[in-house]
């Protein structure tokens, strides 16, 4: 037990460094994510057959595909194709894209469950179509969609250990560095795992404050979409 | 051209039979720790509790390498395959651990009242009253964790586990067609997750209790 | 007058810092019906909890044909076997509940067979047809098959008694029966247990349905703020009532209710 304590002790600074590129892996994936989920919730709700096809088409492949493949499509396929992007940006592009198609639902859920009513309301006092979506419907679906949606960011930190399979230096891949330098893979993987739990436990606490701080009172929204 | 297709499709075998061994095993772990959770003492509870946060809160893989490792090593000796599909399965259980407790709340005390007051024990009450209807309002989000875990086969690639995507990775090198090898891959896995989500769909229509017409 | 079929001796519950009722002495004598009336919250549906012993009690005893069903500790000859096998004694005192808590998985008839199969261990033949016989008395036979989403909240609960009448309990317990129903479904679930008043069915009803209780009952108790303030007959209650606070409940609940007692001398 000891060991195993100086064992964390000793490799924690590495594991850090590795886990900082995992906590900015993660950001960056939820907020391309946000951005494309937004976008892809909005067009499923308010655009044309068309562009709702598409978005339903970006959805249903992101969500029914494993993100691991997604990032070898990025990273090993597109090359074939005459595009090559760095390991980061592949990372990043997987990551991105593979959010988005999940914050979509949960963005589009809570647009929904605003409802027709509000929409009526803001056109009936003349603003425009935009309008309404932008000063009434956004603010209130984005903070009802909080509580589910929290769901996202531990999933996304979670996801992101696959990408050490493209060699890009997250914990992960520090894990497997330390496992190849001690000879200790058990110890090493769950050393790493005690930080992957400290950082989902941190999220945590920041995404329960997010909610607290965003709550309007008298309107909640039930459960969490699986 | 048509070895190309039959070698991906042995792999599609071996990611299903990944997740069949791994969903039933996840299942059976799974309403056992959600049992002792709602059921059992204030310990055992706790144990549980702690079983669920820990297998949820750290990433599949890393639990999956913790597992390979040790289930690989001296004392058990399992081929990468084993030992993949009973890695994820452990961590499947945890989170259906926790739609089965979501299910057995939704349930209610109630039900379990009034089992009791016609004389049943507890394990009758559970088993024959609590137990079926929990089951059935599972049906749904346990569909998501189906496809969650066919999904996730694809981690026992770093097992080296002779399934989809290790197949395409050796047909990207052999046919210098990476984007067509990969591409296939995510084919067929869109392909099982519509089936299966489709299908346990129609399950979950068929096992609906009637109402009011 | 032969011994009571049910009785309480100074039971007590407390929760916390409230005393939910307090030396609760009830005596129920077979074939009889008692209705206890009272304000919301005095704690009448907890008894009937602690009765059947779904919830534990904090002082008094219970005894059922003169056996005391409060006993604890393990049998001096079968050493891992308690002296009361609570499971069992559940069989023999029947409930009812305010929300019916059918099962919802398993049709009428299903609902009523399941205690006979699995804890009375009676083959599938004999008890269906005691099942049937159940919801013979209850007026539902034609809706056996149906399932608790595909019944009215009437039908729901008489199938509730049926389930419950199944097992052949000493004793019936009824925990406002009718206080989650439509009005105009509550008569077909009085009516059935105004027959099995008839019947000579023991019965200890918890009820704000004054009409049934001075029908009906053979004895009424009126409890109120955690213990038993008086009891009698229904004549007795209701038009020479001894304590001013039962005058002033039945006053406020004959009120509510619209009914205008005939010939009531002492009101206020």
């Amino acid at each position: 037990m000891s060991d195993f304590f100086e064992f964390f002790t000793r490799f924690l600074p590495d594991m850090l460094k590795g886990a900082g590129i995992t906590l900015l892996l993660t950001a960056e994936g939820l907020s391309a994510g946000f951005v494309l989920g937004l976008l892809a919730a909005y067009t499923r709700v308010y655009g044309s057959k068309f562009w709702r096809g598409l978005a339903v088409g970006y959805i249903e492949l992101f969500r029914g595909t494993p993100l691991l493949v997604q990032l070898f499509i990025i990273y090993y396929g597109l090359p074939g194709l005459g595009l090559t992007l760095s390991r980061e940006l592949s990372a990043f592009l997987a990551l991105g894209f593979n959010s988005g198609a999940y914050q979509a639902e949960y963005l589009r859920g809570s647009i929904l469950a605003i409802g027709e009513g509000q929409m009526m309301a803001g056109r009936a006092i003349g603003m425009s179509r935009f309008r309404v979506i932008w000063h009434i419907i956004l603010p209130q679906a984005l903070r009802l969609a909080i509580p589910a949606w929290s769901n996202e960011p531990v999933s996304l930190l979670k996801s992101t250990a696959v990408v050490f399979l493209i060699a890009v230096p997250d914990l992960m891949a520090k894990a497997k560095s330390i496992a190849a330098q001690t000879y200790d893979p058990i110890g090493s993987y769950l050393a790493v795992a005690i930080v992957y739990l400290a950082m989902v436990y941190l999220l945590d606490v920041v995404l329960r404050w997010l909610e607290r701080a965003a709550r309007i009172p008298g309107f909640e929204m039930e459960g969490r979409k699986a | 051209m048509s070895n190309f297709f039959s070698y991906i499709v042995q792999g599609t075998a071996i990611t299903v039979a990944v997740t069949l061994i791994a969903l039933p095993f996840g299942l059976i772990l799974g309403l056992l720790m959600a049992l002792v959770h709602t059921y059992g003492g204030k310990i055992l509870n706790r144990l549980a509790a702690a079983y669920s946060l820990l297998l949820r809160g750290v990433p599949p893989i890393v639990l999956l390498f913790i597992l390979y490792f040790i289930l690989s090593g001296r004392v058990i000796n399992l081929s990468p395959f084993w030992a993949g599909s009973l890695s994820l399965g452990i961590v499947s259980s945890a989170y259906q651990m926790e739609i089965l407790r979501g299910a057995l709340l939704a349930v209610g005390g109630g039900q379990m009242t009034a089992a009791r007051a016609i004389g049943m024990s507890r394990l009758q009450s559970i088993r024959y009253v609590v137990l079926p209807q929990a089951l059935r309002i599972a049906i749904p989000p346990w569909s998501n964790e189906v496809s969650i875990v066919l999904k996730d086969s694809s981690l026992v690639y770093a097992l080296g586990v002779p399934e989809i995507l290790r197949r395409a990775q050796q047909l990207s090198a052999t046919t210098q067609e990476p984007f067509l090898a990969y591409g296939t891959a995510a084919l067929i896995y869109f392909v099982l997750v519509f089936a299966t989500n489709r299908a346990l769909d129609y399950l979950s229509e068929r096992t609906k209790l009637p109402t009011h017409s | 007058m032969p011994n009571p079929i049910l009785e309480t001796r100074n039971l007590t519950k407390i929760y916390g810092q409230n005393i939910i009722f307090k030396d609760i002495d009830l005596k129920v004598n077979e074939g009889e019906t008692i209705v206890i009336i009272g304000p919301s919250g005095t704690g009448k549906s907890t008894l009937l909890r602690c009765i059947n012993l779904l919830t534990s009690n904090d002082g008094g005893q219970i005894f059922l044909d003169g056996k005391e069903i409060t006993a604890k500790g393990y049998d001096e000859d079968k050493p891992r076997q308690r002296i009361v096998n609570e499971d069992k004694v559940r069989q023999q005192i029947g409930m009812v509940f305010q929300n019916f808590l059918l099962f919802n998985h398993l049709t009428a008839l299903d609902n009523v067979l399941i205690g006979l199969t699995k804890v009375k261990k009676m083959s599938k033949e004999q008890a269906k047809t005691k099942a049937m016989e159940e919801l013979n008395r209850v007026g539902l036979v034609d809706r056996a098959d149906h399932y608790p989403g595909q019944l009215s909240g009437g039908q729901q609960q008489r199938v509730a008694i049926a389930r419950a009448l199944a097992m052949d309990p000493r004793v019936m317990l009824f925990d406002e029966p009718t206080s989650a129903l439509d009005p105009e479904l509550i008569g077909e679930v009085l009516g059935v247990m105004a027959k099995l008043a008839r019947d000579r069915m023991t019965m200890l009803v918890v009820t704000h349905e004054m009409g049934f209780a001075r029908e009906v009952a053979d004895r009424i108790v009126f409890m109120e703020k955690g213990s038993i303030v008086e009891e009698g007959s229904p004549d007795d209650l209701f038009y020479h009532p001894k304590h001013e606070r039962t005058r002033e409940f039945l006053w406020k609940i004959t009120e509510l209710y619209g009914k205008k007692e005939k010939g009531k001398a002492d009101g206020k």
